[in-house]
């Protein structure tokens, strides 16, 4: 793999799309680009948010939960970019993200990410479309979720007297 | 010290002097017969007319007459040039061996000052005391009194002579003398004022650089540089126009003196002539005493000088005392006494009305301490800041010595015993502990420094006389009698027999400070000295293996790329893969190589400097490429491009040029700053893709060539050799013999652990732990990290096993777990001996056998811990405000 590979995959992402070549190419060079075997932890939910990844190839798990009850909440895979938003909401990582198979990934420093975008008005108004587009469609998924729990507590409400 | 720098010389150089004073006497005849002789040959020799003469019992013609005259004048000529020679030397030996023994006796009063002294001393203002301002009064001393009877006496022969050819003229010569005895002082004095004023000025300039430096930090975080460098000026300036008035005096002075010695000539000429024109006065003799009269300015001059001289050693002098006899300096007998029995302190301690003021006034107490013990116990010292708990904590130790009062261990007055017993039975740790430059080793053992013992061998008889030289001119200077280079260090004192087991003590001591881990870390990190530690060698080549075996394992392996002879290591740049070893010489580092002829021949011999130069040209092209829209003060140059922002531009000027054009066309300059490019590059990190096989294959070979050439002992390079050790690199990279693999996260943790297995196996460890002990500190234990210097002074103070010590917050840089780990470690290394502990957490005092609260300078309450918090007083409110 090469800078050119990794740059390419850079400019795949929805978020950086938009951003001049130039500045891919050197948040490429300036990222690691690291290997994980099956089932390593590429970082755990609460460590600092200190750099994203871009997951060059290979799938990904994000894992919810804690303890016994952790569960793989969702499956990511090539050119798909992790922790991204721990990254630009300066929070802690919200959940822990491990390999599936191989996978090798670009990490890219949290400082180098959001000088990026810092300086890049467009781009930034970009991730803001993106994220609000995020936002809507968690809120959506939360509102269908609460229907339906509602739906579930009135069968039971309903069978109860039964 | 005597009261004035006169009492000084006769004290201490009187025989010297008087010596000086021979040698000076027995050179006068030989000067008033060579300044007769001319006369002899002039009126005798050249215009005499009765020959033959007799000489000695010889009848001489007068050619043969004035040849032996004149030979005899050469041989004056030597024996006068002799004895000056011989006694400017003496002067010098004298001079410089009374300013030994002030250097010397002056600095001994440092070590003897009163603590409240250094608060009204800087180390800028000792510093400028002890080392410039006696210079020239060590100066003066070897003159004091040779140079001024050496002078007068060479005056008053030549003026003697005058006077024996004629009084009146011997008159004539001295007539204008008394008034320059009269001005010149007059002048002097005013000179005098202003050279006191210069050296307070300079001491102040001292000390404020000294301040300065001290506290550049602050400079540097408050913008205040323009301020001081300001204020620096206005101090300089004033020390400029100080200098400028003496100047302009001091040449005053001079100019009315030689004005004067002009004017005597006026005499001779009217006078002489007249006497010579009347028959009164030979010719000759008027000659001679002409000749005399040019002699006499010299010495005239000199005892001007030495006036002056004189003047300003004594205004030194007087101006040192002041500071060097301060008041409650302590006596010499308390730093030299070595008793031979000192008991263990244990039993009652009494502290009776100790005062706790400052002897010159600058802090003062309302109360003094009356307190009283059984030893051994462990006592937690408390009280508010400014209460008065650190000084009692300094004067149990016998750092500070309250004038009034008295603290006794059964019987055993510590305010007057020598520091021979309080320095050896008592120890102490401060908040800031200081530690000295030098290993960790030599910091340790410097609570054992107590008196010299075995003397090294000294292998040459040449040697050993340079050695006795040394030593008698040691005593004639009055200095230590004791050899620095004798082992100092007290074996029995820390409880071992010698070195070896001390090391071992030593060790076990860093556990009770919990600092094993970090010796064990600048072990890995040191250097591994052959001829130092011949076994480790073998152990950690052995260790090498085993961690290779290790790393044969399949999930293993991929983190570790080891260094193979055959092979290019893709996680090495270009230049080590081109060395394979560690640079031995300057020339031979990464930034030397293009300007280094000789690899530059290897890599043209393997056709892979063309090679270089395109790639040179393409690492160039890319880094212009990434960085040419990165603000140039980013850290980004810093930490990933080839080419530093200043540069950027050369290196896009030198691409257009040669665009289009061989690499070959390139100028020297040009070629060489491309060279510097792909000596960095690491295949496996920058992935560009710029190094292929066909050039990594010719680096293996030019590899071998490299080596070969300079890779024997002394040569540029230190190769990596599998059955070798490579002493340029960290012990650590020793084992690892190979690079940890780039892209994967967790790399170095496990490689980390896993060669803290192989360690631990093989019992590497104390040794790694030895080499850490040589690790070197730096200036202030500027290396080390607050909590290590801090383990370290408790460590030091444990390595010397006092009966009783004193821990002053001494722990407060460390974190919770550190402070809990040692204090239970303390509590168990002193379980049978006293602990005196300055709590900065007042609820840690529970744990303790005794407490006592201090408040102004006096004991406000004592007892247990339970009983005190239950009473409700000083103590339950401290404890209460430590948890709020």
């Amino acid at each position: 793999m090469d800078l050119k590979t990794e740059t390419d995959a850079l400019r795949k992402v929805p978020m950086l799309a938009k951003l001049d070549p130039s500045k891919l190419k050197l948040l490429a060079f300036t990222s690691q680009l690291l290997t994980f075997d099956d089932q390593e932890i590429l970082f755990e939910q609460g460590d600092p948010s200190d750099s994203t990844y871009l997951v060059m190839r290979g799938d990904v798990e994000v894992l919810a939960g804690s303890g016994e009850d952790v569960v793989v909440a969702g499956v990511l895979g090539a050119n798909e970019l992790v922790g991204e938003m721990g990254v630009l909401a300066n929070a802690p990582r919200s959940a822990t993200i491990r390999a599936h198979g191989q996978v090798v990934a670009l990490r890219i420093e949290a400082d180098m990410f959001l000088d990026l975008l810092a300086e890049n008005p467009s781009a930034a108004l970009d991730v803001m479309r993106q994220l609000s587009g995020k936002l809507a469609r968690s809120h959506k998924q939360f509102e269908q979720l609460q229907a339906e729990v509602h739906r579930m507590r009135s069968l039971r409400h309903d069978r109860k007297p039964g | 010290m005597e009261s004035t720098i006169f009492r000084f010389v006769l004290r201490y150089s009187r025989k010297e002097q008087i010596l000086l004073l021979l040698m000076t006497f027995s050179a006068f005849p030989f000067l008033y017969v060579s300044l007769d002789l001319p006369k002899t040959i002039i009126n005798e020799a050249i215009a005499g007319k009765e020959f033959p003469q007799d000489l000695l019992g010889q009848s001489l013609d007068q050619v043969p007459y004035l040849m032996t005259l004149c030979g005899v004048f050469l041989v004056l000529v030597f024996i006068n040039g002799g004895f000056k020679y011989a006694i400017n030397v003496y002067r010098g030996v004298v001079g410089e061996r009374m300013l030994r023994r002030l250097r010397y006796q002056l600095f001994e009063r440092v070590l003897r000052f009163p603590m409240p002294q250094f608060r009204k001393l800087s180390q800028g203002e000792i510093v400028s005391v002890i080392t410039s301002e006696t210079e020239e009064i060590g100066g003066y001393i070897g003159d004091s009194v040779a140079l001024p009877a050496f002078q007068g006496g060479t005056l008053i022969t030549i003026l003697v002579f005058m006077f024996v050819q004629d009084p009146v003229l011997g008159t004539a010569a001295i007539a204008l003398y008394p008034l320059q005895a009269w001005l010149i002082p007059k002048f002097q004095r005013r000179v005098n004022e202003l050279k006191k004023e210069r050296v307070l000025k300079v001491r102040k300039l001292s000390e404020r650089i000294g301040e300065v430096v001290g506290s550049v930090r602050d400079v540097h975080s408050n913008d205040t540089s323009q301020y001081e460098l300001a204020d620096y000026s206005q101090r300089i300036g004033e020390i400029f126009y100080i200098r400028f008035e003496i100047y302009r005096q001091k040449f005053l002075i001079k100019f009315l003196n030689n004005f004067i010695a002009q004017i005597t000539p006026f005499f001779f000429y009217s006078i002489g002539g007249y006497l010579v024109i009347h028959g009164d006065l030979s010719f000759g003799a008027l000659v001679a005493v002409l000749a005399a009269y040019k002699d006499l300015s010299a010495p005239w001059k000199e005892l001007l000088n030495y006036y002056q001289i004189k003047e300003d050693a004594r205004i030194k002098y007087d101006l040192l005392l002041e500071i060097f006899e301060p008041p409650g300096l302590l006596d010499e007998r308390l730093l030299s006494e070595d008793p031979e029995r000192s008991p263990a302190l244990e039993g009652p301690l009494i502290v009776s009305n100790v005062d706790l003021s400052d002897s010159d006034g600058t802090r003062t107490f309302a109360g003094s301490v009356t307190c009283s013990l059984d030893l051994p116990c462990t006592v937690a010292l408390l009280g508010p800041e400014g209460s008065g708990k650190h000084r009692l904590g300094e004067a149990i130790a016998g750092i500070t010595r309250p004038a009034s009062g008295s603290i006794a261990i059964a019987g055993l007055d510590l305010l007057r015993a020598p520091e021979a017993i309080t320095g050896r039975r008592i120890a102490h740790v401060g908040q800031q502990p200081v530690i000295r430059s030098g290993t960790l080793r030599e910091n340790l053992c410097y609570g054992l420094l107590h008196r010299p013992g075995q003397v090294p061998e000294h292998g040459s008889e040449e040697e050993q006389a340079r050695r006795e030289r040394e030593r008698r001119e040691t005593v004639l200077s009055g200095n230590s009698p004791y050899d620095p280079a004798a082992d100092w260090v007290d074996y029995a004192a820390a409880g071992v027999e010698g070195p070896e087991a001390l090391t071992a003590r030593a060790l076990e001591v860093l556990t009770v400070v919990n600092m094993e881990h970090d010796v064990y870390e600048l072990g890995l990190q040191g250097r591994i000295d052959p001829e130092r530690h011949p076994d480790l060698v073998e152990r950690v080549l052995a260790a090498r293996e085993e961690l290779r075996a290790r790393l044969e394992d399949p999930t293993l392996r991929k983190l570790v790329e080891p260094f193979d002879l055959e092979r290019y290591n893709t996680n090495m740049s270009v230049a080590e893969n081109l060395l394979f070893g560690a640079p031995r010489h300057p020339g031979f580092e990464v930034e030397q190589l293009p300007r280094n002829d000789d690899v530059m021949a290897v890599l043209r011999e393997f056709r892979l400097e063309r090679d270089f130069l395109d790639i040179g040209r393409k690492v160039a092209a890319v880094m212009l490429d990434l960085f040419a829209g990165v603000e140039p003060g980013s850290p980004l140059f810093e930490q990933f491009s080839f080419i530093s922002a200043d540069d950027l531009p050369v290196f896009r000027g030198l691409l257009s040029r040669g665009e289009g054009r061989d690499a070959g066309e390139l100028s020297e300059d040009d070629r060489r700053l491309l060279l510097s490019l792909p000596f960095k590059l690491v295949v496996a990190r920058h992935r560009l893709g710029l190094v292929d096989e066909s050039v990594q294959r010719r680096i293996v070979e030019a590899r071998q060539v490299l080596v070969q050439r300079f890779g024997d002992e002394g040569d540029g390079i230190e190769p990596f050799e599998r059955g070798h050790v490579n002493s340029a690199v960290s012990i650590q990279d020793n084992i690892l013999f190979g690079r940890l693999a780039y892209g994967r996260a967790r790399s170095a943790a496990q490689v980390g652990a896993l060669m803290g297995d192989v360690v631990e196996k093989l019992g590497l460890r104390a040794a790694l732990m030895e080499v850490g002990l040589d690790f070197n500190v730096g200036i202030g234990g500027s290396r080390l990290s607050t909590s290590q210097r801090q383990k370290l002074a408790i460590a030091r103070a444990v390595l010397k096993q006092p009966d009783l010590l004193v821990l002053d917050e001494a722990t407060g840089a460390l974190d919770g777990a550190s402070q809990d780990a040692i204090t239970r470690n303390l509590f168990e290394e002193f379980r049978s001996r006293s602990l005196f502990w300055l709590l900065h957490r007042p609820v840690l005092a529970s744990d303790f056998d005794h407490v006592i609260v201090m408040g102004d300078g006096k004991v406000v309450e004592q007892g247990e811990f339970d009983e005190l918090t239950r009473a409700g007083g000083p103590l339950a409110q401290l404890v209460a405000a430590g948890h709020a």
